[in-house]
């Protein structure tokens, strides 16, 4: 029974190609740009969760605040008001669960005939902590390596592969400016930042090596910033507050003055961009699911005029024995197959643009199967929902009406 | 022979009226009409336009209901019976032959012969097979996979008097069916008719014609919504 329906179906929609193509081309459009919104809107959140991953979480950044000499107001990090010492209370703080001076810089590294400028970042063992950033092959330097100032480095990828191409860099001898550097180990990759740098196309080295051998210092103890990683998302602000306090005591600041310390919260800018990309996405979701009803509301039209030229043959229909939901099933059936083919047709269309774009443009993008099993079920449900009342106004009709109509 | 078998009544009319809403206000089509046919009788409703046959023969074929009273059908009250059971009536008990063929133009013939099997849920198979048969039957097991543009008026009535056969119905009801066929036609239509007639099959047709109707063995005259007269007579043999 289903199956001479379908047949039939299939055969009334074969009787007008172009309408029907048009028709379900309302679909195709429609499907294809959920799918591809979604793919898009989809690859851009991983690739902002990517980000979040690999900067570490729960972060704290303590930047050495500006100082204001003649009215000259030097920026952030103008004046090193931050020392180890403050970076090693901090530590003692309830809630803190990793901290890191850092003494970055840019310097030329050397090995054998090739030569690279890399960042430098000059820190304790505490940081690759901080940032969740293991150490893949060889060791990490140790606190002692820091009290002692030895010449070792870690690796980033991408310094390593240009510096030293394919061989393994663990063990070899390198320079960055003047100075020889043992290479303990290679750092996992960490791929783009938040502001779109090569994360992996840098080098860790002792915070007392950097300060006293690589860059120097204006002062001996003090550094530019410290990363401060705590326990839990949630104990944040109460860190935040405990942490402020203990500066301004620290740095014997009176009421009513200006901290001479920044103190940003990386994880809430992480996440309000994260939130972005999820409205966005939602958004463009959204304005694709606006063609998929146009979609259907195209069937409901082209099933309206369907009707009206079949009236004749509805009306035989009746005469002969069908009953009114044979009919209603004979219409509703050829409205799903319309918004279900065509759905198919834009489900590849979608999924191919969505790759053609990877290809093109190197945007992230995801296909995953809840999009389109998503996108099948509501094309299904927009045929159903289009399709019926097309399908009822012909069940309902008047056979004697039907059977006179020219 | 109307009075002998009333309890074998294929159709069993009293009392039956049928008004339509007009904007002149109420219309009387059918006034207090009461008819008995029993089975393997050949009927023909005569009349002129307006005199209430064709509204009749939409009751008789229930796609119209009465205003007011019974009409039995094959020993079930027309009335008491759901739109699905009316459907079921039309698919398995009656057989329609309309004037203008009424063949669906998309389909092939075998199709258009095997539709009304759809509706009762027979197997693709079988649907095939019997439409095939009654193709066969009336003349026209090479043109199966025809569609109905492709041949003539004639060939057409008899594809819808096959699929009105597909069923097995006990009763045809035709509309005018050789109203758009030349006379030589006409006369090969009423002969397939008549053979059908005696093979048990009872046949209620309409017409205006004297020469078509001298083929059945009864006639019914309608006039103003009235049965005026209701002659029996000896079928008489085919001249033309």
């Amino acid at each position: 029974m289903i199956l001479a329906m379908l047949g039939e179906a299939w055969r009334a929609m074969g009787a007008n190609r172009l309408r029907t193509m048009l028709t379900m081309l309302g679909m195709v459009i429609g499907v294809g740009a959920v799918v591809l919104m979604m793919a898009i809107g989809q690859g851009a959140q991983y690739a902002i969760k990517q980000t979040i991953a690999a900067m570490g979480s729960n972060l704290f950044i303590l930047l050495s605040g500006s100082t204001s000499a003649g009215g000259v107001r030097s920026g952030g990090g103008g004046n090193l008001t931050l020392t180890v010492s403050d970076a090693d209370a901090i530590a003692e703080l309830p809630g803190v669960q990793a901290v890191a001076p850092i003494h970055p810089g840019n310097a030329q590294i050397v090995y054998g005939p090739n030569n690279w400028n890399t960042s430098i970042i000059g820190t304790t063992p505490g940081y690759l902590d901080a940032r969740s950033w293991p150490v893949i092959s060889g060791a990490a330097f140790t606190d002692s390596d820091v009290r002692s100032a030895t010449r070792v480095a870690l690796i980033g990828k991408t310094a390593a592969q240009n510096l030293f191409g394919d061989e393994d860099p663990v063990g070899k001898t390198f320079r960055i400016r003047q100075s020889p550097f043992v290479v303990l180990g290679t750092l996992a990759t960490k791929g783009q930042g938040m502001d779109g740098r090569d994360q992996d196309d840098t080098i860790l080295i002792p915070l007392t090596t950097a300060q006293r051998q690589v860059f120097g210092a204006q002062f001996p103890g003090s550094v530019r910033m410290v990363m401060v990683q705590t326990g839990t998302q949630e104990i944040m602000p109460e860190v935040e507050a405990s942490m402020t306090e203990l500066l301004r005591q620290r740095h014997h600041i009176r009421e009513g003055m200006e901290n001479d310390f920044f103190l940003r919260n990386l994880t809430a800018a992480a996440d309000s961009a994260a939130e972005s990309t999820r409205v966005m996405s939602l958004l463009l979701g959204a304005i694709a699911s606006v063609s998929l009803l146009v979609g259907g509301i195209g069937i409901m039209n082209i099933m309206l005029v369907s009707v009206t030229e079949r009236t004749r043959e509805i009306g035989i229909r009746m005469a002969i024995g069908a009953r009114e939901k044979d009919i209603l099933l004979q219409f509703l059936l050829e409205a799903i197959i319309i918004s279900v083919l065509g759905c198919f047709i834009g489900l590849l269309l979608g999924i191919a643009s969505a790759l053609l774009a990877n290809e093109l443009t190197g945007t992230m993008v995801i296909i995953s199967g809840s999009s389109v099993v998503v996108a099948f079920s509501v094309a299904a449900t927009v045929g159903i929902f289009f399709g019926f009342y097309p399908a009822r106004k012909a069940a309902q009709l008047d056979p004697i009406e039907a059977l006179r109509y020219q | 022979m109307v009075d002998s078998a009333m309890r074998d009544a294929v159709i069993r009319i009293e009392g039956l009226h049928k008004s339509y809403q007009t904007s002149a206000g109420l219309f009387p089509a059918l006034k207090e009409v009461n008819l008995s046919i029993i089975a393997a009788e050949f009927v023909a409703i005569m009349g002129p336009s307006g005199s209430g046959k064709s509204t009749f023969m939409n009751i008789l074929g229930c796609l119209d209901a009465p205003t007011s009273g019974r009409y039995i059908l094959d020993g079930r009250s027309v009335a008491e019976l759901s739109k699905d059971e009316l459907a079921l009536l039309r698919n398995r008990t009656i057989g329609f032959v309309f004037q203008g063929f009424n063949l669906l133009p998309r389909m092939t013939l075998l199709d258009n012969v095997a539709l009304p099997l759809i509706y009762c849920g027979i197997e693709h198979k079988e649907r095939q097979q019997r439409a095939q048969e009654l193709l066969a039957k009336v003349g026209l097991a090479d043109k199966t996979a025809s569609l109905p543009n492709q041949i003539s008026g004639g060939q057409q009535q008899r594809v819808a008097i096959a699929r009105a056969l597909v069923n097995h119905p006990r009763l045809i009801l035709a509309d005018e069916p050789t109203g758009n066929l030349d006379s030589h036609t006409s006369e090969e239509i009423m002969t397939l008719f008549e053979e059908l007639n005696s093979e048990g099959i009872t046949i209620v047709l309409v017409t205006h014609e004297e020469d078509i109707a001298r083929h059945a063995q009864r006639k019914v005259h309608f006039f103003d919504g009235r049965i005026v007269s209701d002659q029996v007579t000896p079928r008489q043999e085919a001249t033309a």
